[in-house]
């Protein structure tokens, strides 16, 4: 995919008006997981709008979203950045038909205070 | 016998690069009862208009086409080149063949022929024009002015000042507005009591201003020059005549704990009060929903302490009905709620508090002296965050989509007087953009952010924590820095987007005056006549029209007065004669066309018609008033027997204009 | 009648005076293009616009009858434009029933600020009549001149 296809099929698929940031940074200073990201809401909402997805795609933060969606509660402009991250990833997910968490990790990584929902997601979030 | 002169104008090229003038004039000369046709390069300049007349004169020409720009644009001045050749001005019709054919078709061949085609359109419509004389209606010489803030106060002294008597009605027990809350104004730092109570006392003395406080607008009738307004001055319970503001009923009062709206509820008033020292008219007012009397007839203190007898528990509300020639809304607005923020957690903590509440906290007037001092605990804040933009530019259906205009200078005030007074206070000032468009405005904050050390940080907060310790913690993002920042804060100001009065609404549908979707009512053109609505008599003043600081408000309520004394100036008033008209013969006094006139300007009369028996027979038939109709024809098409019909643009010329353009 | 002439509708557009005409103007003074088949009558206000004007218009060989006011609640005359939606409703069912293609009439808002949206609107509605070709329906062959 070249740079705009690329841009135009993240906005269809997070159905997310990247253009109307009016770079306020609401989102980052809402993200519970900020310390954890390479790059950081407002800068997936910046990239995308720039055409710069490249760099999104190979960045780990793409799996440190939490899509606990408070930059989409919060956010101003409507834009919901959370959803663009959701997108991104997605396209990595799906292009190179990678699974980021196999049913064999999850023995591994068990832990009892872990809510079933959350292994649920993961598996839906990280998985082709 | 129709006579017809037909003028094409090129507008330079604007017309003719496009459109082939001169095929145009020779098919239109052709049209039955064209006597006369001729182009020129600038039909509108003196020798264009030169030609008109003359070739009215010389040929006796019944009616006028010309084919030129929009007739917004210059259908005036064609009707008075018109008039001053002899002509009744409403024989003329002008074709638009510049914005709505010239300038948007490429093809000559294509926009010459549609040229042609909406002059026969033209000339169709001419022919059936008839001489129309605009009748003339009275001047009523006072101004009413709706809202006694900065806006309408210096609005209605200006008025004054011309020698009109004018009306201010407030709805507040005293004049003064949001101004006479606030500490100092930027970007001077005066004090805003000091530059804004000499004006609320020259109203009070000016022999030309009458002030209705405690009062509201009933209701609106009537036009431009002759409005009939009822005003509600709703019961104070306080004799306006006898009581000399001595206070006393306000200090023996016993019930103490009603919060004090001047304070914005930091403190309690009495149920019987004077809203603040400087009130004008310094009048008590008694709350009815607090008074022990007025709700269960046990206490009378005020009376028995009253010397002045003033008190008076058996007022009602009284209505006035007033006459008036021009009407001025100078509505204001209000903070916007910023409970909907749950994340600045602004009903959770008492030290979370709007910018206009930082005002009462921070002025010598106000419930704490003027010591800054955190609402929750009485102490002294050592750090605070200013958060911008909270409602301000938020598309979502929780906030306003405009700028506040007003609140990047108003913060920067705050910032730079706490750092001024405290320095031992440190300071945030978390912003979008900094909007700093006025005279001296951008040195002001630049001087808060360089001298006071302000910290000035690109970027939100996204969340407050009130922590058990009394402090808050403000999580929120550096965007320069590019990393996320928490801040404990003792003390948090929301720059509270502001919204029109919530009476706005109610009043423009009484004015019949448009508004946005904001709430804010439309001038009746941005650029050009950004003080007059677009209902002919009614001029916006101050932040009811769009958000706008001090300096800005009172200078658009010195041009809002200059249009009314303009108004008011007039003996008389020139209609639009283009109004409805009912055939009295035809009429069948079915009140279809007065059900639907949004202007009430159809009466009935009972009129006696000779029969052809040689009997006589009273029926009831519709009259239409010219002097209210304002000519927008709805009358016509509900008219079932179609008697009802509209000057200058009739159904004949209607119905002539699309054969024209059909065949 | 030539077979194989590209068909030009004739389109009638009723303009109120104080949005929609002034739209139009807009957008010739932004020279946005629109078909020049359009041709605009003025009237003060949508609702001075007659059932009879369009039946007319339709009788006379137009193709299509496009009404043009100011948005719901912007009525320069507050209230005119609710008229128009209410009149137009009803005659445009009657116009269905009497088999006169749907999309033949049409109501638009086009605010003073509108000229992008005037042409917009003019290029489709133009696009949709001469989909549809001619109209036959009511048109009044002694009306015809070939």
């Amino acid at each position: 995919m070249n740079k705009q296809d690329l841009k135009e099929e993240i906005v269809r698929m997070s159905g997310s008006a990247v253009e109307k940031c009016m770079r306020c940074g609401k989102c980052s200073a809402s993200c519970p997981s900020y310390e954890d990201m390479e790059y950081h809401p407002h800068e997936f909402v910046y990239l995308v709008e720039k055409g710069d997805i490249e760099k999104l795609m190979a960045s780990e933060s793409i799996y440190k979203c939490l899509t606990c969606f408070a930059c989409v509660e919060r956010c101003p402009r409507g834009v919901e950045p959370a959803k663009v991250v959701e997108a991104v990833r997605l396209i990595v997910i799906r292009e190179q038909g990678m699974n980021r968490l196999k049913p064999d990790d999850i023995p591994g990584l068990w832990d009892k205070d872990l809510p079933q929902q959350a292994i649920v997601t993961a598996m839906r979030k990280y998985t082709k | 016998m129709q006579k017809i002169g037909v003028f094409v104008c090129h507008c330079g090229t604007n017309i003719a690069a496009t459109v082939d003038v001169k095929a145009v004039v020779d098919a239109l000369a052709k049209e039955p009862s064209v006597v006369f046709a001729a182009d020129y390069p600038y039909m509108c300049s003196e020798s264009g208009q030169n030609l008109i007349k003359d070739a009215i004169r010389e040929h006796e020409l019944t009616g006028v086409v010309i084919c030129s720009c929009s007739p917004r644009m210059h259908e005036v001045t064609f009707r008075r080149a018109a008039a001053s050749a002899g002509l009744n001005p409403y024989l003329v019709e002008v074709a638009n063949i510049r914005e709505q054919c010239s300038w948007i078709h490429k093809d000559k061949a294509e926009a010459t022929e549609k040229a042609i085609i909406l002059g026969r359109a033209a000339i169709a419509k001419a022919l059936l024009n008839a001489p129309l004389i605009a009748g003339e209606s009275p001047v009523t010489k006072r101004a009413l002015v709706i809202g006694g803030g900065i806006a309408g106060i210096q609005t209605a002294l200006d008025i004054a000042e011309a020698g009109f008597p004018v009306d201010i009605v407030e709805q507040k027990p005293t004049i003064g507005g949001k101004m006479a809350q606030i500490d100092k104004t930027f970007p001077t730092l005066d004090c805003s009591a000091c530059i804004l109570t000499p004006k609320m006392v020259e109203c009070a003395q000016n022999e030309n201003i009458r002030i209705f406080s405690y009062s509201e607008v009933e209701s609106v009738s009537g036009f431009v020059g002759s409005f009939t307004v009822k005003i509600r001055k709703k019961a104070r319970y306080v004799d306006e005549v006898k009581c000399t503001g001595c206070g006393l009923c306000t200090e023996k009062c016993p019930v103490k704990n009603v919060p004090n709206e001047f304070n914005l509820g930091f403190d309690n008033r009495r149920a019987v009060y004077i809203p603040f020292a400087q009130a004008i008219p310094k009048i008590a007012v008694i709350d009815p929903d607090r008074c022990n009397m007025l709700k269960n007839g046990k206490c009378g203190l005020c009376s028995r302490v009253c010397e002045a007898g003033a008190i008076n528990y058996k007022q009602t509300d009284e209505i006035v009905e007033e006459h008036y020639g021009a009407i001025v809304a100078a509505t204001g607005y209000e903070i916007s709620d910023v409970t909907r923020y749950g994340e600045y957690a602004y009903t959770e903590s008492k030290d979370v508090i709007t910018s206009l509440e930082f005002e009462r906290l921070t002025n010598a007037a106000g419930p704490t002296g003027g010591v800054l001092l955190r609402p929750s605990d009485g102490k002294h804040p050592h750090t605070i965050v200013f958060i911008q933009c909270v409602g301000s530019r938020c598309v979502l259906e929780k906030g306003k989509p405009y700028c506040s205009k007003i609140c990047c200078m108003y913060t920067a005030k705050h910032a730079m007087l706490t750092r001024e007074k405290y320095p031992d206070t440190e300071v945030y000032v978390f912003y979008i953009d900094v909007r700093t468009p006025g005279k001296n405005f951008d040195e002001f904050y630049r001087r808060a952010a360089e001298e006071f050390g302000v910290h000035y940080i690109k970027g939100a907060v996204g969340k407050i924590v009130p922590r058990a310790d009394g402090t808050l913690d403000v999580q929120a993002a550096d965007l320069i820095m590019d990393e996320q920042l928490r801040i404990s804060a003792d003390l948090v100001v929301l720059a509270a987007a502001i919204e029109p009065s919530k009476t706005a609404r109610k009043l423009a549908t009484m004015l019949t005056a448009s508004m946005d979707t904001n709430d804010f009512f439309t001038e009746a053109h941005p650029k050009l006549r950004p003080v007059e609505s677009p209902t002919a008599g009614i001029f916006l003043s101050g932040v009811c029209q769009g958000p706008k600081d001090i300096p800005e408000t009172v200078s658009q309520a010195g041009a809002c007065a200059a249009k009314v004394i303009g108004l008011l100036s007039k003996n008389k008033l020139t209609g639009n004669p283009c109004v409805a008209h009912s055939d009295e013969l035809m009429c069948n006094g079915c009140s279809s066309c007065a059900n639907v006139c949004p202007y009430g300007a159809i009466t009935y009369l009972d009129k006696e018609f000779r029969m052809p028996d040689r009997t006589t027979k009273v029926r009831r038939v519709a009259s239409v008033n010219p002097a209210v109709c304002q000519g927008c024809g709805a009358c016509t098409v509900a008219c079932p027997s179609g008697a009802m019909d509209l000057s200058g643009f009739s159904n004949s010329q209607i119905m002539a204009e699309v054969d024209a353009i059909c065949r | 009648m030539q077979v194989n002439e590209e068909f030009v509708p004739t389109i009638v557009a009723f303009c109120c005076n104080w949005c929609s005409y002034a739209g139009a103007d807009l957008s010739g003074t932004n020279r946005l293009p629109y078909p020049a088949n359009v041709k605009i009558i003025r009237v003060p206000c949508s609702c001075r616009v007659n059932p009879t004007f369009i039946l007319r218009a339709f009788q006379r060989g137009a193709d299509g009858v496009i009404i043009c006011g100011c948005h719901p609640g912007d009525c320069h005359y507050t209230t005119g434009n609710y008229y128009t939606r209410r009149r137009m409703t009803l005659l445009f069912s009657m116009l269905d029933y009497l088999g006169i293609e749907r999309a033949r009439t049409r109501v638009e808002w086009v605010s003073a600020a509108e000229g992008q949206k005037f042409a917009e609107t003019m290029r489709s509605f133009v696009k949709d009549v001469t989909a549809l070709g001619p109209n036959r329906r009511l048109e009044d062959l002694r009306c015809r001149k070939d």
